[in-house]
């Protein structure tokens, strides 16, 4: 069917909740595109032969082909494309940083805007979500059984692809609820849990299993999942203990990692006024830190009544590791930004309880190895800015529980697991590993990209074993 | 779901129940500890691992109510089940090697001095054991304690029971009566840890400790439980809960200890009256 292209340099922007009505509240702040928009959008993609976008997906979708069945409103055509690469498009189309990946490789951004990818790729899973009935199908069974630690998007997604093959797949999660950080880490108000419980439910429509409350290295080991009868185990179990700076005053009362104030807000649903769990109702609070968990965690407590609420960040603006567009959602929301800025020691009252914050102004000197600019100390800038909590959200270290526990499974200094190259193979046989455990703190995508090549490799390796084809 | 098979008022507000848990059971060592969940939407709550049978697949909870969560948990009765349990978390208690050690366990905390004792016993170790609670009635695993020790003492704050006085003075007593101890084991308030340890210091015995910090995830992953010891930051969860208690920062882990008192005693005067006494 031949399309007219809308030829508009611009895409159509995401209609939004009002940033003084939506930073008072925990429902989702973009509210996705109507029907027309979508249409119109998809309209906007040039089809081009070479697929410069897909080659930009860490999961490999076929955007042409999917923006093609949408322009041409056949919705459901474009939801199986999606969902032949992707376990979970409604969270990809929501939280993926398109910026850098499909959507950075796409023609129509040289002389205009891209193609609205991620916002056509939630319109797609969500026009799913809500009007098909249609009943995944269930997979015709190989008759080997795999393991996968941890029920976040890497194990999800290779859950789903090695379900799809005919294993029988266990996934364990340490929590009591899947979704890993998609439910303890990312908001509500950008990624409804309904949504994620969604996708969880047709994971286990195809037959596979979730364990809650299973801690492995711990209440079972590696080892004994092999015993278990698995043919292969995936390693997917996250990113871990949280960082802090080593300055004086991190354990004073008020002082949190990002960690455990999202997990208090999301898991634990303090968000919700009649919730039993605890958590600080703040009057100022200064979230250390410039990426997408920062943000969170800061639009987080302004949501929670907070009257101010600074990201300190010690290099500049352009430096910010969050993706441009949470930035731009925290500034209208009215979090203020004090970049070029590093605390130095938090103050505390007679309590232990946190009174304030000794910072020093930066400036930005040569490139250091990552290549961004290296922050240096203002001489003689210490300034004293008045809080009452802290949120640290400088990184995480791998968790240590399985390491500690499976013998043959190297690690590097970091703590991260060692792999050989793309497929995820770890020095144990039968044992791959992906995602944050491999990786340190990286993207929802990219956790979930490892766990298609581990899926893949762990699917030829048991074949191999079994002399199957 | 884990099903409730026992459930036993120990005091006034102490439980002990038996739960069916065959996993945790194979795997559960003195000194680790389990993280509950009693219905679908309550708080996370982590408890040390009173007791454990292998064959029988059980596991034994002793928890004080203290709070809107124990309290929520209190009100499930035998053969309820608990909606989550999730464990054995934390390193197991060190006793291999040990000769000689003395036990101090403080009011509740007797509940997780009380399977170190044990196994301390099953390994031909000499136990002592110094149990202190605040009067007679607060008592609880006297039974249990003298079965696996060579010699109890019994201390109560009003004289009600045993001994008047505190733990460290009937330690004090038995270090100079010329017990030289491999170790000292204080599990309790952290009070009573803080000054058993400066105890202990002063006649250079090696002490570990047993901490409880407010935690979620008991796992690796908030940091919420974190504590300073000897001016490093450790996770009770993953590098713990047992520490070298001449290490650690009470002062620091006590502050930390009360930030949600305001919360707490608002979930405790809205909902029970049993916890307006005074305990413990």
């Amino acid at each position: 069917m031949a399309v007219k292209r809308n030829m508009d340099p611009k895409k159509c922007p995401m209609p939004s909740q009002e940033p003084n009505v939506r930073n008072k509240n925990f429902e989702e702040v973009a509210l996705g595109y109507t029907y027309e928009m979508a249409v119109n959008e998809a309209k906007r993609c040039l089809s081009c032969p070479k697929k410069p976008c897909q080659s930009g997906c860490p999961v490999g979708i076929d955007i042409p082909a999917f923006i093609g069945k949408v322009a041409e409103e056949d919705m459901e055509g474009a939801f199986k494309i999606l969902s032949a690469s992707s376990a979970l498009p409604a969270v990809c189309g929501r939280v993926c940083p398109q910026e850098t990946q499909c959507e950075g490789k796409c023609v129509r951004g040289i002389k205009g805007e891209s193609v609205g990818i991620g916002r056509l790729e939630r319109f797609v899973a969500d026009w799913h979500r809500e009007h098909s009935d249609e009943k995944p199908e269930m997979p015709q069974s190989n008759g080997h059984k795999v393991a996968i630690i941890g029920a976040g998007p890497s194990g999800l997604t290779a859950a789903g692809d090695l379900a799809k093959l005919g294993y029988k797949v266990t996934v364990y999660e340490a929590l009591h609820l899947a979704g890993g950080v998609l439910v303890y880490g990312i908001p509500e108000f950008r990624l409804p849990k309904t949504i994620v419980q969604k996708e969880i439910d047709n994971l286990k429509a195809i037959g596979v299993d979730i364990e809650t409350n299973m801690v492995i290295g711990k209440v079972l080991t590696i080892d004994e999942l092999f015993e278990m009868g698995n043919d292969a185990v995936y390693i997917a179990s996250g990113a871990g203990l949280p960082r802090f700076m080593g300055i004086p005053g991190e354990s004073l009362k008020g002082v949190y990692s990002a960690n455990e104030y999202l997990t208090r807000v999301n898991l634990m649903k303090a968000y919700k006024p009649d919730s039993k769990t605890p958590i600080k109702h703040s009057k100022n609070v200064a979230v250390v830190g410039g990426g997408n968990v920062a943000m969170d965690a800061a639009r987080s407590a302004k949501r929670l009544g907070a009257e101010n609420v600074y990201i300190v960040y010690r290099r500049g603006m352009e430096e910010l590791p969050a993706r441009a567009e949470e930035v731009e959602h925290a500034q209208e929301e009215g979090i203020i930004f004090k970049t070029l800025t590093n605390p130095v020691e938090v103050l505390g009252d007679e309590d232990g309880m946190v009174c304030g914050m000794k910072c020093v102004e930066m400036e930005l000197g040569e490139p250091d190895d990552s290549g961004r600019r290296r922050p240096i100390v203002k001489e003689g800038s210490e300034f004293e800015l008045e809080i009452d909590t802290m949120i640290m959200s400088i990184g995480t270290s791998p968790n240590p529980l399985i390491r500690q526990t499976t013998p043959g499974l190297d690690t590097n200094r970091h703590g991260c697991i060692i792999t050989n190259g793309d497929d995820g193979l770890t020095t144990r046989e039968g044992v791959y590993a992906g995602g944050d455990a491999v990786t340190g703190a990286a993207t929802v995508i990219l956790a979930m990209g490892a766990g298609k090549q581990a899926a893949k490799a762990m699917d030829e390796y048991i074949k191999s074993k079994y002399n199957e084809q | 779901m884990f099903k409730i098979l026992k459930k036993e008022e120990l005091n006034p507000t102490v439980t002990r129940m038996v739960i069916d848990a065959p996993l945790i059971a194979k795997k559960a060592e003195p000194g680790q500890f389990i993280i509950f969940r009693t219905k679908e939407d309550s708080e996370r709550i982590p408890l040390t691992i009173a007791d454990y049978d292998r064959q029988a697949g059980t596991v034994t909870i002793i928890f004080q109510i203290v709070g809107y969560g124990t309290m929520e948990l209190n009100t499930l009765n035998e053969g309820d089940s608990i909606h989550d349990l999730v464990g054995p978390l934390g390193r197991p208690s060190e006793t291999e090697g040990l000769k000689k050690v003395a036990v101090v366990g403080g009011g509740v905390g007797c509940a997780i001095a009380y399977p170190v004792a044990k196994k301390l016993h099953e390994n031909g170790c000499e136990v002592h054991s110094v149990v202190g609670f605040r009067n007679k009635d607060l008592v609880i695993l006297e039974d249990e304690f003298n079965a696996v020790s060579d010699k109890v003492c019994m201390m109560t704050d009003d004289g009600s029971h045993g001994t008047k006085g505190l733990v460290t003075t009937a330690l004090e007593q038995l270090i100079k009566e010329g017990n030289q101890y491999d170790e000292v084991i204080a599990i309790g308030p952290l009070v009573m840890m803080k000054f058993v340890c400066k105890l202990t210091k002063e006649y250079d015995i090696k002490t570990i400790v047993s901490m409880n910090p407010i935690m979620i995830d008991g796992t690796g992953m908030c940091g919420g439980c974190r504590i300073t010891v000897g001016g490093e930051t450790k996770f009770a969860c993953v590098d713990g809960p047992d520490f070298d208690g001449h290490q650690i920062d009470f002062d620091e882990a006590m502050h930390r200890g009360t930030m949600y008192k305001e919360f707490e005693q608002h979930a405790r005067e809205e909902g029970c009256n049993l916890l307006k006494k005074e305990v413990l």
